[in-house]
């Protein structure tokens, strides 16, 4: 206990600061931003910034960065509740009854209950982080290269399992990410694979021209092709107080939302967005009443946003013990940490303590700044939604351009992000989901060391990873995984969770 | 229901795969595959080639007996658009610095968007070129070329 709080003590001292209480501000601001914004999500303005945060201290960096994250999980469903579009994609689901309850003119308690039960589950899931973290580091601690290997493993399997679409297709993406990853020299060999005949590629493929590429151009792209007229829903926004019905309404689906939330989040391929879906599903499954869903029902708004914000939340947890990102956004906060020359994994909590804690601490101020910001600023958010598409896209690009062009100053790396957004356009048109590749990509240099390491060690004989306890309870559990996809009851709610 | 080959989207993203699973294997048949014990440099980019190769063949084959999805037309506009103001701006900031690259990128994006207006582009061009080299040339000092 005295533990805990010596630990919460010092990551308050480092979030409390003012330089990185600033940063976490920049960073809360700028994902409810692109949060509100439908043409832009978190993963591409976390790539968009990679390149900016080299220049920052590191915990500067990842707090700011994790602010972009959950921030835009606040600012999303102010657009899926206003002009029913989600301007995130783990809002899809609050658009289904924010937007009615709009349409009945009670946007204002509809935004107050979600911003209040993002705050409830966000406060809840840091505390899970500050629970759980310590005793996992622990465990992480015991592994060798096979656990590694079998945890990458179920990583992947995961991140398909959770895909949507085929998982034919999710596998292919997931091969495909490992053998990009797999570019550049050979550590062991000297060799140098896959540069086609250039220098640039001889250190590999950095992580910021495919992220750049799959999820900002490819997006600009999509979002043009689309052209929809944004509508925004004009009512004033006057009564923002929930009513006391309203409250007793939702209690409970924010409870539930948010253990749910954290949950999911933890698991590999989980976050926001699984969470948000299930949580809706569940909500209506209990509800007394399921016909008042589709009307206007509160609880449909407070579950699914709640759970989203847990879910953002705990899905840090296995990439700041383990290493491991779960999802394509904590792919993306290891490639934060390696910019930074950190690696990530169980010793970062023994070794900077000061990055951990001060990281935890700052999600809680950011719920809170979210919270006591985002509520009387509701009118500014609301009129960028006005601001037409054709006069954001050439801003979009243009930071996609200079911030890729900045990591390295080389041209090379924009040519690269131009031919991954050609590639990730194709992806789209063939619904091939761009997540599952970037977990490839990120984890395919990791893969490969853990497997010849623990070959090596076990001197060629494969059932390493099966006789060591650990490692054969990680691998059953893929296979689990996939043995519940191929069940035809699972098969049907995976399509229907995804297709609501 | 079987729609036209050239039409099935399964049957290209299969492609697509296999086309990778030949180029891994193609340029990595010399990269040494070594022993389950010392595995070479070559071990899992051939195995990663051969599966690609596979799923590719499969997720196309399938596409053919079971029929997918039908592709829907894009317009060619965006994607033409977006990637030329990118290579002109890739290929603009060493020689002509930030301010003009970033000009040809606002110019072709904002005409090529279909629903250009002078003046607004003017101001979206200003606002962007003074917060570009406000933010990265001033704030984080990252060493560019601002003018020709």
């Amino acid at each position: 206990m005295t533990e805990i709080i010596h630990n919460l003590m010092l990551g308050f001292g480092v979030a409390l600061k003012p330089l990185y209480l600033f940063y976490c501000l920049v960073g809360v601001l700028l994902g409810t931003l692109v949060g509100v914004l439908p043409g832009i999500g978190a993963l591409a303005t976390i790539a968009m910034l990679l390149p900016v945060t080299f220049s920052l201290p590191p915990e500067a960096s990842l707090i700011m960065l994790a602010g972009i994250y959950y921030g835009a999980q606040y600012g999303g469903s102010t657009t899926s509740i206003l002009v029913n579009i989600p301007g995130e994609a783990a809002c899809v689901v609050t658009c289904i009854e924010g937007y009615q309850m709009a349409r009945q003119g009670r946007a204002g308690p509809a935004l107050s209950i979600a911003a209040l039960a993002s705050f409830f589950a966000g406060s809840i899931a840091t505390g899970i982080i500050v629970l759980f973290g310590p005793p996992l580091t622990e465990v992480a601690l015991k592994f060798g290269q096979a656990e590694y290997f079998s945890l990458m493993l179920l990583g992947l399997v995961g991140a398909v399992v959770l895909a949507h679409g085929s998982l034919l297709k999710a596998f292919a993406m997931v091969f495909l990410g490992l053998l990009f990853g797999l570019v550049g020299t050979d550590v062991y060999s000297g060799i140098t694979r896959y540069n086609f005949g250039t220098r640039e590629l001889f250190d590999g493929i950095g992580f910021v021209p495919p992220a750049i590429g799959l999820f900002g151009f490819a997006e600009i792209i999509a979002n043009m092709e689309q052209k929809e007229t944004v509508e925004v829903f004009t009512t004033k926004v006057r009564k923002m107080m929930p009513s006391r019905t309203d409250f007793q309404a939702s209690w409970k689906a924010i409870l539930r939302g948010t253990a749910l939330g954290s949950f999911l989040g933890i698991l590999p391929g989980g976050g926001a967005l699984l969470s948000s879906f299930v949580s809706y599903t569940l909500e209506k499954k209990i509800a007394a009443d399921p016909a008042r869903f589709g009307k206007g029902a509160i609880e449909g708004v407070a579950g699914p946003e709640a759970a989203n914000n847990a879910g953002a939340q705990t899905s840090f947890i296995p990439m700041l013990t383990l290493g491991i990102p779960g999802n394509a956004v904590m792919a993306l906060m290891v490639g934060a940490m390696m910019i930074q020359g950190i690696v990530p994994g169980p010793g970062v909590m023994t070794e900077r303590p000061e990055l951990f804690w001060g990281l935890i601490a700052s999600m809680w101020v950011g719920n809170l700044l979210l919270v006591v910001l985002n509520l009387p600023l509701i009118g500014i958010w609301i009129r960028l939604l006005t601001i037409p598409y054709r006069l954001l896209f050439p801003a979009i690009l243009l930071f996609c351009c200079i911030g890729t062009y900045s990591v390295n100053n080389s041209t090379f790396d924009v040519l690269m992000a131009t031919g991954f957004g050609l590639l990730g356009y194709l992806f789209r048109k063939f619904d091939c989901e761009p997540a599952p590749l970037i977990l490839g990509f990120i984890l395919g240099p990791m893969l490969e060391e853990n497997l010849r390491r623990a070959m090596l060690l076990s001197r060629g004989d494969p059932t390493v990873f099966l006789t060591r306890p650990i490692s054969l309870g990680i691998l059953l559990t893929a296979v689990f995984l996939l043995l519940l996809t191929v069940l035809p009851v699972i098969q049907r709610t995976r399509g229907v969770v995804f297709k609501e | 229901m079987k729609p036209k080959i050239s039409r099935a989207k399964d049957f290209y993203a299969g492609l697509i795969f296999a086309f990778f699973g030949v180029l891994a294997l193609w340029e990595g048949r010399h990269y040494g595959m070594g022993t389950a014990n010392r595995m070479g440099p070559g071990y899992l980019p051939n195995v990663l080639g051969v599966i690609l190769c596979l799923l590719g063949l499969i997720i196309s084959g399938r596409s053919l007996w079971l029929g997918s999805e039908t592709l829907k037309p894009g317009a060619l506009r965006p994607l033409v658009l977006v990637t030329v103001a990118v290579l002109a701006f890739t290929f603009l900031i060493q020689p002509l610095g930030l301010v003009l690259a970033t000009l040809a990128l606002v110019g072709i994006s904002s005409i090529g968007s279909g629903e250009f207006r002078l003046r607004e582009a003017v101001l979206l061009y200003l606002i962007l070129v003074v917060l570009a080299v406000g933010l990265f040339v001033y704030v984080l000092k990252i060493p560019f070329r601002v003018w020709p």
